[in-house]
């Protein structure tokens, strides 16, 4: 403590902590007007949580693939939202012929599993075939070098499916057991967002398990921590990279479907918001962990659904929900500021980031 | 020797299923079928031919590149072999694709594409056809390497002139419909699509026979280096001659050709600004529109009549639309520049899409114009002359142009260049070394954000409107992936990454609906071979290819010691 | 070296002049003031578009392009000629419209261009191609300035068979009030023109007839979740939202404010940017009870289903047309064919030449067109959407819906 706090302190952290302050000014106020206005009952604010909520399943899902790769190989798989989308493209058909054959709903869990299969199947296939191509002959490059081909690839996939596939609507047919809901406290909750909201719990605790518990996820924690050690320790390093990433795309295929159940279009584009999304959840949970994506997922969730209201209402700012992307990415800015390290994470951004 | 040799057939025979796969790919995107429109030599054959065959050819030729020192009877082999395989995966889509219905799933998948793959002749034929030339393709490759260097490159440059004449015959009729007398012959050359047969072989001759006969001249002395004075007279002719050409292209090539130029040239602008960012400095922006919104929306702000009872003229507004892209870089910089890398990227593309979302937004509808955008903004006026066609505008870009990469070739030099160097290349030892870092990112980030509001000024001053929808995401891909083709950090590089991505789309329409396919291609090619693109900067070179360097160096230097221990 | 620049150059020039043949003088002498097109035997008439054809709003400029690809396909030929048809890509902004329309501009062997997807487009790129003497009809234009008599973004030769938000959003507000009896609407675009000012004509004429506007609410077309904002605009308890989006984000809309508690039995409402089989299936069960405006199709031909959809399933080799204003741009692409057949001279040499200040003048004239959006009759300054504006509403698995209003 060589200097004292006022030699420490510098315009950056001046100008950064006043507009912070105005934020949360604003958002304060805004929220205590909102409240006193009284246009919304506390069933409104129940039923936006839970919509926020079922919405942070979805990021979460996505979110686990992202936070996978990152934690293993420290970049941004750029290309996962494209991997996300390959695989439910692809099922939409799958799941199409089986309408045709009458399979859907005399059949719901066969035709599930052959949905989730193939899904799964697909994303992983283009998972490894991104890792192989784009990523592994750059494991020595400088950092910028593999974000770029990410964004390359992101690209050439999501063309490359418009091609295939063309660039209109696919609609994935609706499942009979999943209409309706059910009523848990007085609280309607559809069967959907409970799919979505379990779906994405019991694939965290899946992929929580492989990591800890695991030889596979022993070798993976290791290839993080250092590769050439891992190497020397008899761990084969590419082979263990290409298995995350065929993970990271299996819980993108399967993460997929869920998104398909809960909205039923499939296009093209459907892997890019999503995406940035469930990478900006990943980073307010502190990238890398499977427990904060999870996490940040529902905190980004829940701040869209029921921000907009609260914050913005009641500084009397029209069509409010227009700037949900605005709040999200807001959050995640001051997050990355005050708590670079997300709200579970590890210190490891100053260092290895 | 021979067991390395007889060890290449696996490999061979991987690159022709690779090759085919390829051309699989190409058929089903519908790259063929689009492309298949556009005739090289009118009815012989058509772009879409080149397209599904290409992939044979150049596969067979960087496989046999690579594996050089082979007999002669080996390479034809391979060659062959490479073709035969890729026409086989060819010939297997068109049999699925013939037999099954694939349309449910691939759209591409018409009767019309497998029309084309067999060569509007019945199927077996038409396979039989589809199999040979696949293969021809492969010992066409192999031939380069068989037939003297002088003939092969001959060959190699008709062809490639007869492909690029054929394929911008649009192009090359508008423009030479101004030349007067030259319009007539011009134009006899070419058929509704594409070069008439004798067309074609008339070009093939003359570029052919030119080359080989200019590479069988000995170098003449003129061509030897000359003395310093005349060098520097040389230099400055040079540069003179191309500020001249610069200055007279819009009133040669005419407006639809400006109009491609005004876009490279605001590409370039934006290009310089960002390569300061990320090729200079090393950081990863992937929000540059927002700053190019900013500029815009600042010029339509002050100088619309729709949203200001006292509007400005351009040349008034443009300092304020200078300073709030300042102040925006200075503003966006300060939380974000304590991270690193992939943060910075991620939340740089969170602010540009705030930007447009605050454009857009219904809130600040009254004083951004909202989705409807704002119209009638100011048009630069100098004397009594308003800069309003896109052949006046293109000398305003021009201009800004020339200034601004006149300041980042300065930048580049300076004591502030170098240390945004050292700060890319290993920011804590920069740091070490007494450098503040957070002031000169900010620098960077605030002229990075000056250019492209310039850019920005200029786009809104030449379309007179501005909407939020021409804010998006793309705009900071295109200008990203132009510095990294053209090179980073290198100021010549963003003017070919410019001219290469923002101008071949323009020329060539049916490449506009696959534009981002080839851009993403070309990002992930690009990184993998040439990390330092097209026109690469010195010292980059230098750093990517440091571990080839030093294993060359160590190679020398092993070569010397030992030479040295044999001389003793 | 420029020795070398100057021989080949000079060689091209002779052996060009060798090559080139000799044309014969036309018989046919031009009067029109804009001059005219001649298209030599042989040859195809030269049509174009600029419409939105690559990124994220390519499918409402290639299924335009389908239509009228559909049309050239069904018509064959015109007079004996051929039609070819390409175009550039107008972005679907302002930037991109300029470029197209620069584009275009140049070559002197276009009669018409369909375009633009986007009015932000046609602002900037229907001045140049009107300079150019062109014919431009816009399939998806509903901009109201665009053919506003007097408004600088008028302009001689431009005509649309897309309806003037004017006329629909008025249309659909005067059903809400006068035929369903609600006092209380919201509306929700999304950001784009054909939304925003839609929503906007019914904003001001609901309220003109007595109703009050609730919310005003904005998503983004690529946005999947629309439950919260629809949860908002719920508190202010509305009894009907007019919702003037595209399929995508509408169906989903439409499927997800059935579970938003309050909107149960609100009524929703979209324009003809929702009039598409697409929504029956991307909305499912929930599509029951939605309502739509679009031109009166009670002549809504049968040659639709017949005729127009199978030819474009084989031209584009989807199912279900992509997008909407698919038939918009068939019915232009015949509304040209029609006016070149009825002003262009041949000459006996099989030589067409196209007046084209006579052509603008015959679109112009065009009265009581039989179409498949209708009977379409064009106003001097250019709307020719039939302007008879009908109200249908789906049921579950059906389509077309059922016309109920007026």
């Amino acid at each position: 403590m060589l200097r004292t706090w006022r030699q420490r302190i510098t315009i950056t952290d001046i100008v950064v902590w006043t507009i912070g302050f105005a934020i949360a000014v604003m958002v304060v106020y805004g929220s205590a007007k909102t409240l006193a206005l009284g246009k919304y009952t506390t069933e409104t604010w129940i039923d936006l949580s839970i919509t926020g909520l079922a919405l942070g399943g979805v990021y979460a899902l996505i979110a686990l693939g992202y936070t996978l790769v990152y934690g293993i190989l420290r970049m941004i798989n750029f290309a996962h939202s494209e991997v996300f989308m390959s695989g439910p493209f692809t099922a939409a058909f799958a799941a199409e012929a089986l309408v045709k054959q009458g399979l859907w709903n005399t059949y719901p869990v066969l035709s599930l599993l052959i949905v989730l299969t193939v899904s799964a199947g697909v994303s992983a296939i283009i998972a490894i075939l991104v890792e192989r191509i784009a990523y592994r002959p750059l494991r020595h490059a400088p950092r910028l070098v593999p974000l770029i081909t990410a964004i390359g690839a992101s690209f050439f996939l999501q063309y490359t499916f418009r091609g295939l596939y063309g660039s209109g609507l696919k609609g994935y047919p609706e499942m009979e057991i999943f209409k309706g809901f059910w009523i848990i406290a007085g609280i309607r909750v559809f069967k959907t967002q409970a799919a979505a909201i379990i779906g994405a719990v019991v694939l965290m605790l899946i992929l929580y398990a492989i990591v800890q518990k695991t030889k596979m996820g022993k070798a993976m924690r290791s290839v993080s921590e250092d590769k050439e050690v891992a190497a020397l320790m008899g761990i084969d390093v590419d082979r263990t990279i290409a298995t995350t990433f065929a993970l990271g795309g299996v819980a993108a295929g399967l993460a997929g479907i869920l998104y398909l159940l809960l909205f039923p279009v499939a296009h093209f584009y459907m892997g890019f918001f999503p995406g940035l999304k469930a990478f900006t959840a990943a980073v307010l949970g502190g990238i890398g962990n499977v427990p904060g994506a999870f996490l940040g997922a529902m905190v980004l969730g829940l701040l869209e659904s029921v921000g907009p209201s609260l914050f913005l209402d009641g500084l009397g700012i029209p069509a409010a929900y227009q700037m949900k992307d605005a709040i999200a990415f807001t959050i995640l800015v001051f997050i990355l500021i005050f708590r670079p390290s997300g709200i579970l994470g590890e210190r490891l951004t100053q260092a290895k980031a | 020797m021979q067991s390395q040799n007889t060890s290449l057939w696996k490999p061979a025979i991987q690159s022709g299923l690779i090759a085919g796969g390829v051309a699989v790919l190409l058929s089903l995107v519908g790259m063929v079928a689009t492309f298949n429109q556009r005739f090289i030599i009118s009815g012989v054959f058509s772009m879409g031919q080149v397209i599904f065959l290409a992939p044979m050819l150049l596969m067979s030729y960087f496989f046999l590149r690579k594996t050089m020192a082979l007999s002669s009877q080996k390479i034809v082999l391979y060659g062959l072999l490479i073709g035969v395989m890729g026409g086989l995966v060819l010939v297997l889509l068109v049999l699925l694709g013939t037999n099954f219905n694939l349309q449910a799933m691939f759209i591409n998948s018409s009767s019309k594409l497998y029309d084309i793959l067999t060569f509007n002749q019945p199927l077996a034929p038409g396979l039989m056809i589809l199999l040979a030339l696949s293969a021809v393709m492969g010992v066409l490759a192999s031939g380069s390497f068989l037939i003297p260097p002088r003939i092969s490159a001959a060959v190699i440059q008709g062809i490639t002139w007869v492909l690029l004449v054929g394929l911008l015959r649009d192009l090359i009729i508008t423009v030479t419909s101004r030349w007067g007398p030259l319009a007539g012959p011009v134009k006899s050359l070419f058929a509704v699509s594409g070069l008439k047969p004798l067309g074609a072989i008339f070009l093939f001759a003359l570029i052919s026979g030119l080359y080989y006969w200019r590479n069988g001249k000995p170098v003449s002395p003129a061509q030897k280096p000359t003395q310093t004075k005349d060098r520097s007279l040389l230099f400055w002719a040079k540069w003179a001659g191309l500020i001249i050409l610069l200055l007279l292209l819009p009133p040669i090539l005419g407006i639809f050709f400006s109009d491609i130029l005004d876009t490279v040239f605001m590409y370039i602008l934006m290009g310089i600004g960002l390569n300061i960012v990320v090729g200079f400095a090393g950081l990863l922006d992937l929000g540059y529109v927002a700053f190019f919104a900013i500029g815009a929306y600042t010029m339509g702000v002050l100088t619309s009549p729709e949203l200001n009872a006292d509007p400005m003229t351009y040349w008034q507004a443009l300092p304020f639309a200078m300073i709030a892209c300042v102040v925006a870089g200075l503003i966006l910089g300060l939380p974000v520049l304590k991270m690193r890398g992939d943060y910075l990227a991620i939340v740089t593309l969170g602010f540009g899409e705030i930007v447009r979302l605050l454009a857009l937004s219904d809130w600040l509808r009254p004083w951004f114009g909202g989705s409807q955008g704002i119209q009638l903004i100011a048009q630069p006026v100098i004397g009594n002359m308003v800069l309003n066609t896109q052949q006046e505008l293109y000398y305003l870009f021009l201009l800004g142009v020339g200034i601004v990469a006149f300041i980042a070739w300065r930048l580049r030099d300076s004591r502030m260049g170098r240390t945004w160097m050292a700060i890319r290349e290993d920011e804590d030892v920069a740091i070490a070394m007494g450098i503040n870092h957070v002031a000169y990112k900010l620098m960077a980030f605030a002229t990075g954000a000056l250019f492209s509001g310039i850019a920005g000024t200029i786009f809104a001053a030449k379309l007179q409107s501005v909407y939020p929808h021409s804010m998006n995401f793309l705009v900071s891909i295109n200008v990203l992936c132009l510095i990294i083709i053209g090179g980073m950090g290198s100021i010549p590089g963003v003017f070919v990454g410019s001219l290469v991505l923002m101008g071949s789309p323009e020329l060539l329409r049916e490449f506009a609906e696959y534009r981002y396919l080839v851009y993403g291609a070309l990002l992930v090619v690009m990184m993998l071979t040439r990390p330092e693109g097209l026109w690469p900067d010195a010292r980059r070179k230098l750093e990517l290819h440091e571990e080839e360097l030093e294993a060359e160096a160590h190679v020398l230097a092993e070569a010397e010691t030992s030479a040295m221990k044999s001389a003793k | 070296m420029f020795k070398r620049t100057f021989a080949l150059l000079s060689i091209l020039v002779v052996a060009s002049m060798i090559l080139a043949a000799c044309g014969s003088t036309p018989a046919y002498e031009c009067t029109d003031p804009l001059g005219c097109v001649d298209v030599a035997p042989g040859e195809p008439i030269h049509l174009a578009y600029a419409m939105v054809i690559s990124g994220p709003d390519e499918t409402l400029g290639i299924d335009s392009r389908t239509g009228v690809e559909v049309a050239i396909a069904l018509k064959g030929q015109v007079l004996g000629h051929d039609v070819s048809l390409t175009g550039e890509d107008d972005g679907c902004s302002a930037e991109g419209g300029q470029a197209a329309g620069t584009k275009l501009a140049a070559d002197p062997t276009i009669v018409a261009v369909f375009g633009t997807s986007c009015s932000s487009a046609a602002r900037v790129a229907v001045p140049l191609l009107s300079q150019a003497g062109f014919v431009i009809v816009s399939a998806s234009n509903t901009a109201p300035d665009l053919t506003r008599p007097g408004d600088p973004n008028q302009h001689p030769g431009y005509l649309r068979t897309a309806h003037n938000d004017e006329i629909q959003g008025a249309a659909a507000a005067r059903f809400a009030f006068e035929k369903m009896g609600v006092k209380k609407a919201a509306t929700i675009h999304d950001g784009s023109l054909y939304a925003e000012s839609l929503q906007a004509v019914f904003a001001k004429t609901f309220q003109e007839l007595g109703g009050e506007i609730t919310t005003q609410e904005a998503v983004d077309p690529n946005a999947t979740d629309f439950k919260s904002v629809l949860t908002s605009i719920a508190a202010g308890g509305p009894e009907f939202i007019y919702l003037p989006i595209f399929v995508k984000a509408g169906s989903l809309i439409t499927r997800q404010a059935k579970e938003v508690p309050g909107l149960e039995n609100t009524y929703l409402m979209g324009a003809d940017g929702m009039f598409s089989p697409d929504v029956v299936e991307g909305a499912g069960d929930a599509v029951e009870g939605l309502f739509v405006s679009s031109p009166d199709l009670a002549a809504f031909s049968a040659d639709y289903q017949t005729v127009f959809l199978p030819k474009y399933k084989e031209l584009s080799g989807v199912d279900s047309p992509i997008s909407i204003f698919h038939a918009h741009a068939f019915d232009a692409a015949n509304m040209v064919f029609a006016a070149i057949e009825k002003v262009a001279v041949q000459d006996e040499d099989g030589t067409l030449h196209i007046p084209r200040q006579a052509l603008r003048d015959a679109m112009y004239a065009t009265k009581d067109f039989p179409g498949l959006t209708g009977s379409l009759t064009c106003t001097p300054t250019g709307d020719c959407a039939d302007p008879k504006i009908a109200v249908y509403e789906y049921h579950v698995g059906e389509y077309p819906p059922e016309r109920i209003w007026p």
